[in-house]
């Protein structure tokens, strides 16, 4: 069973906000999962090559830059919460220094 | 009864002028005004859109133009993006995001005239097997209305099932076209993993999703993926492949002498409901009645499909949804510093299981457990990719069940994550291995519940695939039962 610091410590790095009932939650729930993935501790993989793709590709080299249209200004900030028509706003980064 | 048309059948009325497209349009709008409300396949219905598409697809046949899908009445799950048409992926994080591009499948659908009726309900970006993690409320199965139709693609599928779309565009990661098609009672095409591009789909695990198409028979399947597919330069994992020859697949004769079958034990477990068992086995003797060489073949670590899975596939989430930050399109709950920001808005606008994988992922991938977790369980991956290599040594298809049991109750599973990821036992493997499988109906249980057969191909085998899964369609007719919809009216 994961412990109430793991998962605090887990959502800090993935940048959740969680209630008390979901830490509960998620901390059996997680621990469910991490069990049976326990079996996978009991195969044999000396040797074996990991899988991060399927298909054969090497690194692939594209053409040398050829300019072609993007998305303008005012489609980049079309979807954006706030903006001041030319940046996005972000709250301050560290506290009221900024 | 326009609206029962598959998309073949749709353009040779169309190419024949019988209907217009403008008609068939109209038909469908009409019948998800009545239906969808019960049924909650579509978030978005875009009607001002579609006639407007319908009329220039009009236009187009008018002036003697003929391509697979001109004028033909099609919806889109969610997670792909659509130009001007609001994409929510199912979740409150992105309820108001309207795309400003095409996702590269939506482009070329776009490009050969079809007519696009909505965007379809979904798993929150594509987690689940339900289609009850969705922001807009859960959908419903067409078959029996207290039961859900599968995910993540449950909207498209239940769509395809009421005759609300011609076919529905759908993303399948560890069985999402498949599982809901079964549950269902249609027709649906995982993809070899590059076939078609995934630029513009909203990426939930990138080395598994796949984009394709949820259709009323196995001829639709085929066109659908002939005018998806192909290299994309906005995506470098896609893979330019013998085109599918959509006219050698819808010439087949129901005969399959000289094709081997393998059938893997392992696929046969117990706890499976005994009703799905005997109607795979049935259509497995129909092959074989067909002409099929029937072959004993064991895919020994297919166990081990669903706990590696679970490791990479929320592995690959955490990191994909990282984008999710409040900043640069989506939801934002304002907060007093950009710490707090990120993680209240995430915190409110993902649902629960989209937390639970985030936490997993990151928790896989942290430091002292990627090598543990994430590394081990990408080995392990390798052992079930080579299982189907040397299965595909001696055999042409595998075939097996879809899903263990049929739809099961709204609310069921909710409560219990892992029962939940246990309706994609016999789906995980294939997407593991980045191998094409379809699934196609072949029965119902003593409910009258859908089943689905499930036939998995090699790597960029379609077309083999797809003769095969024609065959049996050619001479079943499970694929052509209809719900009976009189709840929903």
């Amino acid at each position: 069973m994961l412990t109430p610091e793991e998962i605090e410590h887990i959502a800090r790095l993935a940048r959740l906000a969680l209630t008390p009932e979901e830490r509960a939650r998620f901390a059996q729930q997680l621990s469910v999962v991490l069990d049976h993935a326990a079996a996978l501790m009991e195969i044999d993989v000396e040797g074996i090559p990991p899988t991060a793709t399927v298909l054969p590709v090497h690194s692939v080299m594209r053409a040398d830059d050829t300019p072609m249209p993007g998305l303008t200004r005012e489609e980049a900030l079309r979807n954006a919460p706030q903006t001041d028509g030319e940046f996005f706003i972000v709250p301050a980064t560290f506290g009221d220094e900024a | 009864m326009l609206h029962t048309l598959t998309v073949h059948a749709a353009r040779d009325l169309l190419r024949r002028r019988a209907c217009s497209s403008v008609e068939l349009t109209q038909a469908f709008l009409e019948r998800i005004t009545a239906l969808n409300p019960a049924l909650n396949a579509y978030i978005t219905i875009t009607p001002e859109e579609a006639l407007q598409m319908a009329r220039e697809a009009d236009a187009r046949i008018a002036a003697g133009e003929d391509t697979p899908l001109l004028g033909v009445p099609i919806a889109i799950k969610d997670v792909l993006s659509t130009r001007g048409v609001r994409t929510t992926a199912g979740s409150r994080i992105l309820a108001n995001y309207v795309p400003t591009w095409d996702a590269t499948a939506v482009a070329k659908l776009r490009a050969l005239g079809a007519v696009f009726l909505g965007k379809l309900n979904c798993d929150e970006f594509a987690m689940g097997s339900s289609t009850e993690h969705s922001a807009f409320g859960p959908t419903r199965n067409p078959w029996d209305l207290s039961r859900v139709p599968g995910g993540s693609s449950g909207g498209s599928s239940a769509a395809v099932a009421a005759d609300l779309c011609c076919a529905a565009l759908g993303t399948d990661t560890g069985g999402s076209i498949r599982q809901p098609a079964a549950l269902c009672n249609v027709t649906g095409l995982k993809n070899t993993y590059g076939r078609v591009s995934r630029y513009g789909l909203i990426a939930f695990a990138s080395s598994l999703d796949t984009v394709g198409a949820l259709t009323k028979d196995v001829l639709d399947a085929a066109i659908m993926l002939r005018a998806m597919e192909g290299a994309d330069p906005f995506d470098s994992t896609s893979v330019d492949a013998t085109p599918i020859d959509v006219d050698a697949i819808a010439a087949t004769e129901p005969r399959l002498h000289g094709v081997r079958v393998g059938v893997p034990e392992e696929y046969f477990v117990e706890g499976m409901q005994p009703a799905v068992e005997r109607a795979v086995r049935d259509a497995i003797a129909h092959l074989a009645d067909l002409g099929a060489h029937l072959v004993p073949i064991h895919l020994p670590h297919t166990h081990l499909g669903l706990p590696v899975y679970y490791i990479i596939a929320p592995a690959e989430a955490s990191a994909n949804l990282a984008r999710f930050d409040g900043v640069k399109y989506g939801l934002r709950i304002p907060s007093a510093d950009l710490i707090s920001m990120y993680r209240e808005t995430r915190g409110q606008g993902f649902g629960s299981e989209v937390k639970r994988r985030i936490m997993l992922g990151t928790y896989a991938l942290s430091a002292g457990y990627y090598d543990a977790y994430y590394i081990r369980a990408q080995k392990v991956r390798t052992l079930i990719k080579r299982d189907f290599e040397q299965a595909f040594e001696r055999v042409d298809v595998i075939a097996a069940p879809v899903s263990p049991t049929t739809a099961f109750r709204i609310g069921e599973r909710t409560d219990d994550p892992w029962q939940m990821y246990l309706a994609d036992i016999f789906t995980l493997p294939a997407s593991l291995a980045g191998v094409c499988a379809i699934s196609v109906p072949c029965g119902f249980d003593e409910q009258g519940l859908p089943i689905g057969l499930q036939l998995i191909g090699p790597a960029f085998g379609e077309q083999r695939l797809l003769s095969v899964a024609h065959a049996y369609q050619r001479t079943t007719d499970f694929h052509q039962k209809k719900p009976s919809l009189d709840q929903a009216l």
